[in-house]
């Protein structure tokens, strides 16, 4: 595979292939920033893939009172699913389980679109015949009462199928430690940017993995990028690489994917060799899966 | 952009229907064409030549100068553009609105905004009784749309109302939000007695109180809920003074119980 040094760092001219989902998104509002945030954490955790968790979910932004509707803190959250069904089931369940359940929380639509998901036009019944359906300019909002007061949740929320997941950023560094300080630099960069998530925990994955498996299961380990098996199977590691983590990068836009994997990228090669990354990859399926291949030679120009 | 000017020459000897004055009437018609659309609404032929002074300009923006209470159904059935009424207007202005501004600096008379499903009606003056209300044999009054009114109103301001939001910044009659089905009705200052008459679901707020309340009405304690920061920001953009009116903890009533009771009745303070 051909190579590009950049400020020391070997770039691998190799692309990540991305897929077409479906995304949603939801505001989240609370009393507090951190009661936003909680509700935010609660409802994305155990959404980091879809092959095992239904959807990918993840913080995008916070949001300051003046840009929610209720004028109070919010966190904007992400949720992108491989059908629209199933993506209006896990919207429901977790803003239903963990955003209804928070303290002072309310919850509104996130992103407009001309195509919606049910979101308080499903929670409402929870009301048992008590909840109040109010419409101002042109929006919908659903008054659930509860136990500290109500849940005013908006009734739809934007759907989007140009969704792209699967942007990635392979970050292979000497050891542990400068590979992980490598990729946290890349996922503070990658958090400025808007429209995205990377659903994995703080941002980044340690089991990347390939399709199949010698068991009944649809993905394994990814070998090849193991560094403990570099003498037993053929690796893609060179002797100098200690330690692999990846960024998995979900957009609502490929553009925003491209701006993702751009950001992480200039982080790492600002952080350099010595502190962080030897070597930056991206992860593929031989560009025939999916539609959207995003080379990093591109994203260093 | 010049408007579409109708100056008041004389008063009419008569009432006068002038829904045919609305931008998507006068839509590419000349100043003269639009001097002999006839208005009258008795025997006699009127024609608005008659009673205005016309000056072409944009007809999606229309002004009259001169007012009178024998001026009915001013932008009824009004889809788009802007009224601009410099005086006063008869009954049912703005009835059955779908889109549009409509502007009446001086009062209004009974069923101001009847049968509306949308835009905005702003009356600088006073309404009279009432607004928003269905005409007899509707089953519905206003269906959409927001109305401001600066002054009072009548009695059953918002009767039967459907959808929508009616902003009172002065005093209501008796009866205010009567038979509401849904919406929204905010009243800055006292209300006369039995608001929320027969109230089957949708919200009446009566920031300066009222006279006095059914007991049909449960009291379900005072709150500050989020659905009124909603309402603010929505309502602000209206009426600053009926938005600042909802930024303060509301005692919530619940009713008519008389009825279906699933509407509510907000009052300021105790």
């Amino acid at each position: 595979m051909r190579e590009m040094i950049v400020k020391g760092i070997r770039i691998d001219d190799t692309f990540a292939e991305a897929f077409n989902m479906r995304a949603t998104a939801v505001v989240i509002t609370a009393d507090s920033a951190r009661w936003a945030r909680q509700a935010a954490v609660t409802m994305t955790g155990f959404g980091t893939s879809v092959i095992g968790c239904g959807c990918e979910a993840g913080i995008d932004s916070e949001l300051s009172p003046r840009d929610t509707p209720d004028r109070r803190p919010g966190i904007r959250v992400l949720l992108f699913a491989v059908s629209t069904s199933e993506l209006q089931k896990q919207l429901q369940n977790r803003v239903g389980q963990c955003v209804l359940t928070t303290p002072g929380s309310a919850c509104y639509a996130g992103l407009q679109g001309e195509e919606t998901l049910k979101l308080g036009s499903a929670l409402r019944f929870f009301g048992d015949g008590w909840q109040i359906s109010k419409r101002f300019a042109g929006k919908h909002y659903w008054r659930v009462p509860v136990m500290d007061g109500e849940f005013v949740c908006e009734a739809v929320t934007g759907l989007t199928k140009n969704a792209v997941g699967g942007g990635n950023l392979l970050i292979m560094g000497g050891s542990p430690r400068t590979t992980l300080a490598a990729a946290e630099a890349a996922v503070h960069a990658i958090n400025a940017v808007p429209d995205v998530i990377m659903p994995f925990p703080g941002g980044i994955v340690r089991s990347g993995s390939k399709v199949g498996s010698k068991y009944k299961a649809s993905a394994s380990t990814n070998e090849a990028y193991c560094p403990t098996l570099r003498g037993a199977v053929k690796s893609a590691l060179g002797p100098e690489i200690g330690s692999v983590l990846e960024i998995v990068i979900d957009g609502l836009t490929s553009s925003a994917v491209a701006a993702a994997m751009r950001a992480g990228l200039g982080a790492m090669i600002k952080l350099g060799p010595k502190r962080g990354a030897l070597r930056i990859a991206a992860g593929n399926y031989g560009g025939k899966l999916g539609p959207h291949h995003f080379h990093l030679k591109d994203l260093l120009r | 952009m010049k408007p579409l000017v109708l100056t008041l020459r004389t008063n009419p000897d008569e009432r006068l229907d002038l829904s045919a004055l609305v931008p998507r009437r006068l839509s590419g018609r000349t100043a003269d064409e639009i001097a002999r659309l006839e208005l009258q609404t008795g025997r006699q032929r009127v024609t608005v030549g008659d009673i205005f002074r016309v000056r072409g300009g944009d007809s999606r923006y229309v002004r009259i100068e001169g007012g009178t209470d024998r001026f009915d159904q001013v932008g009824q059935d009004m889809t788009d553009g802007e009224i601009v009424v410099e005086g006063e207007v008869g009954s049912q202005a703005g009835r059955s609105m779908a889109g549009g501004r409509l502007v009446i600096n001086g009062d209004a008379g009974r069923w101001a905004a009847s049968g509306m499903r949308g835009g905005h009606i702003e009356i600088t003056g006073s309404a009279g009784d009432r607004l928003g209300g269905p005409l007899a044999g509707e089953v519905t009054g206003m269906r959409g749309g927001v109305v401001v009114v600066r002054g009072d109103v009548g009695d059953r301001a918002g009767d039967r109302l459907r959808r929508g939001t009616i902003i009172v910044e002065g005093r209501a009659g008796a009866h205010a939000g009567s038979c509401m089905i849904a919406g929204t009705l905010i009243v800055r200052r006292a209300a006369g007695p039995l608001p929320g008459y027969l109230l089957r679901r949708g919200t009446v707020v009566l920031a300066g109180g009222c006279v006095e309340l059914s007991p049909t009405f449960l009291d379900c304690g005072v709150h500050d809920l989020i659905v009124m920061r909603l309402m603010a920001a929505f309502v602000k953009d209206y009426s600053a003074v009926a938005a600042a009116a909802l930024r303060s903890p509301l005692r919530r009533l619940a009713g008519d119980m008389a009825v279906l009771g699933k509407g509510e009745v907000f009052c300021a303070g105790a």
